[in-house]
């Protein structure tokens, strides 16, 4: 079983406590997000409030979009970084 | 026993390889040509593409314009003797594929072959932006080619201030800038091209007085209206690159639609709180908007800035960066953020650069024969389809 760091975007970072990032274990990111879920409930209905994760977010293992790897069967390494990145709209007008 | 100038110049020419303006001619475009004249013997007409170093200064700085002793260059002058002795002294150098045109430009221009009036800065421009030129990078060449461009700034708010100022600054000749609001007094802690006296007044104008004080070569296009389905591609066509620091995702949706009708590359800078993201999105050779986020997120997940605030810095960082991008598109130099999102964490001071990839079945660019329809995208910006292309 793989821990990883995620990276959470400021924009969810209140649904785990304030927290920049968070660790969670799992040898795909599937499995890491069900054990982040668990941990994080309000978190992981953010993420994918249809049970369906990265429709408004993306994210990256190792900087790599999971979607040109293997989506939530995308394996992870010990110690990977898997970073969350949501759309920003803003420019401050 | 002295030798004489003429002497010198025989001897050096028994010591270097020499080739004819017909065997230039047909090898411009593949080797280095180096103008080994006076700049003001250079202004008055010169072969396309050479490059000029004086003689004076070949020495001293060969090394920054063509580091590699291996690259093949041809040496010219007025009349192939200075010329001569410059391709002795780069072999003693260690330049190893040099030659010199015999007969120099006079010969050149007499058996008829092109040449034109190379565009030069003037004194004033000169000064100015010396501290560009020094710059093998840019050189005077990439000032002309930066004072040649045209530029669209989609904002004249946070990310759009810094923008527009560098790029002012760095003599983007054309700066188109898109924005209907007038300067409101919180703009300030953020949006430097504003100021307290001008509250009330439009930004575009706000804008363009700031920018041609600092520099008067520059041209301000203002529009002050929205950018919309119906005057987007009148908007952005013409234009060169588009630097975008709008608000919101119906616009930076629409924007991209209309760069992949127009093949514009648009510099994407966007901001929340303590965090910004940067990339470029070249027209069918990078990634677009939407391959990279095919629906906009619901709004708790993006408030806007005006919602949730954000440290004035921010736009400041992100909005620079946006402008060494566009830059370094104009010039051709460097490699610019296409297929890479920089993010930046002002909190934790870190920068990170993931990966991007092209959708193979992006609804927007996946046919480039079929750009996406233009419409008026509402807050969930879905996609509506292409259009054969007529741009």
């Amino acid at each position: 079983m793989s821990t990883v760091k995620i990276q959470l975007p400021t924009v969810l970072r209140q649904h785990a406590g304030g927290a920049k990032t968070v660790e969670a274990t799992g040898d795909t990111v599937g499995e890491v997000f069900a054990d982040l879920a668990r941990r994080y409930p309000a978190l992981a209905a953010q993420l994918a409030p249809d049970g369906d994760l990265g429709v408004f977010v993306n994210v990256f293992v190792d900087d790599e979009d999971i979607r040109y790897l293997d989506g939530l069967d995308t394996p992870v390494r010990d110690d990977a970084e898997i970073t969350i990145l949501p759309a920003v709209a803003g420019g401050a007008r | 026993m002295a030798l004489t100038y003429q002497e010198l110049v025989a001897q050096a020419k028994k010591q270097i390889r020499e080739v004819s303006p017909a065997e230039v001619e047909e090898r411009l475009g593949e080797v280095v040509i180096v103008d080994v004249r006076e700049p003001d013997e250079y202004e008055q007409g010169a072969i396309r593409g050479a490059k000029l170093i004086p003689r004076g200064l070949l020495e001293s700085s060969i090394g920054m314009h063509v580091p590699d002793p291996d690259t093949e260059l041809i040496l010219y002058c007025a009349g192939g003797a200075r010329s001569a002795l410059a391709a002795k002294a780069l072999a003693d150098m260690g330049y190893r594929n040099v030659s010199s045109m015999a007969g120099g430009f006079g010969r050149w221009k007499a058996e008829g072959r092109p040449w034109e009036t190379p565009r030069t800065l003037t004194k004033e421009q000169k000064a100015r932006y010396s501290r560009h030129t020094l710059l093998p990078e840019v050189g005077e060449e990439g000032q002309i080619k930066l004072l040649e461009s045209k530029v669209l700034l989609v904002g004249a708010g946070g990310l759009g201030s810094p923008a527009a100022f560098y790029l002012a600054a760095a003599g983007v000749g054309t700066l188109g800038i898109v924005d209907f609001d007038v300067v409101d007094a919180t703009n300030l802690q953020r949006q430097i091209l504003h100021t307290l006296d001008r509250v009330g007044v439009p930004k575009v104008e706000s804008a363009r007085e700031t920018l041609q004080a600092i520099n008067p070569d520059v041209k301000i296009e203002p529009y002050m209206e929205r950018l919309s389905a119906d005057n987007v591609l009148d908007i952005m066509s013409g234009y060169d690159l588009v630097v975008d620091g709008g608000d919101n995702f119906p616009t930076r949706y629409l924007v991209n639609d209309a760069s992949l009708h127009l093949k514009i590359p648009v510099v994407h800078g966007a901001i929340f709180r303590f965090e910004g993201q940067v990339s470029v999105f070249k027209p069918y050779e990078g990634p677009c908007y939407r391959c990279l986020f095919p629906q906009p997120p619901p709004p708790e997940l993006a408030p806007s800035c005006a919602e949730a605030g954000v440290l004035g810095v921010l736009p400041g960082i992100i909005g620079s960066i946006e402008a060494m991008e566009a830059i370094k598109l104009l010039l051709g130099v460097g490699e610019p953020l296409v297929g890479r999102l920089l993010t930046y964490d002002a909190l934790t001071e870190e920068f990170r650069t993931l990966r991007l990839r092209r959708n193979p079945r992006c609804p927007a660019c996946a046919d480039e024969q079929m750009p996406p329809k233009i419409v008026e995208y509402d807050g969930l910006c879905m996609p509506a389809g292409s259009v054969a292309r007529t741009a």
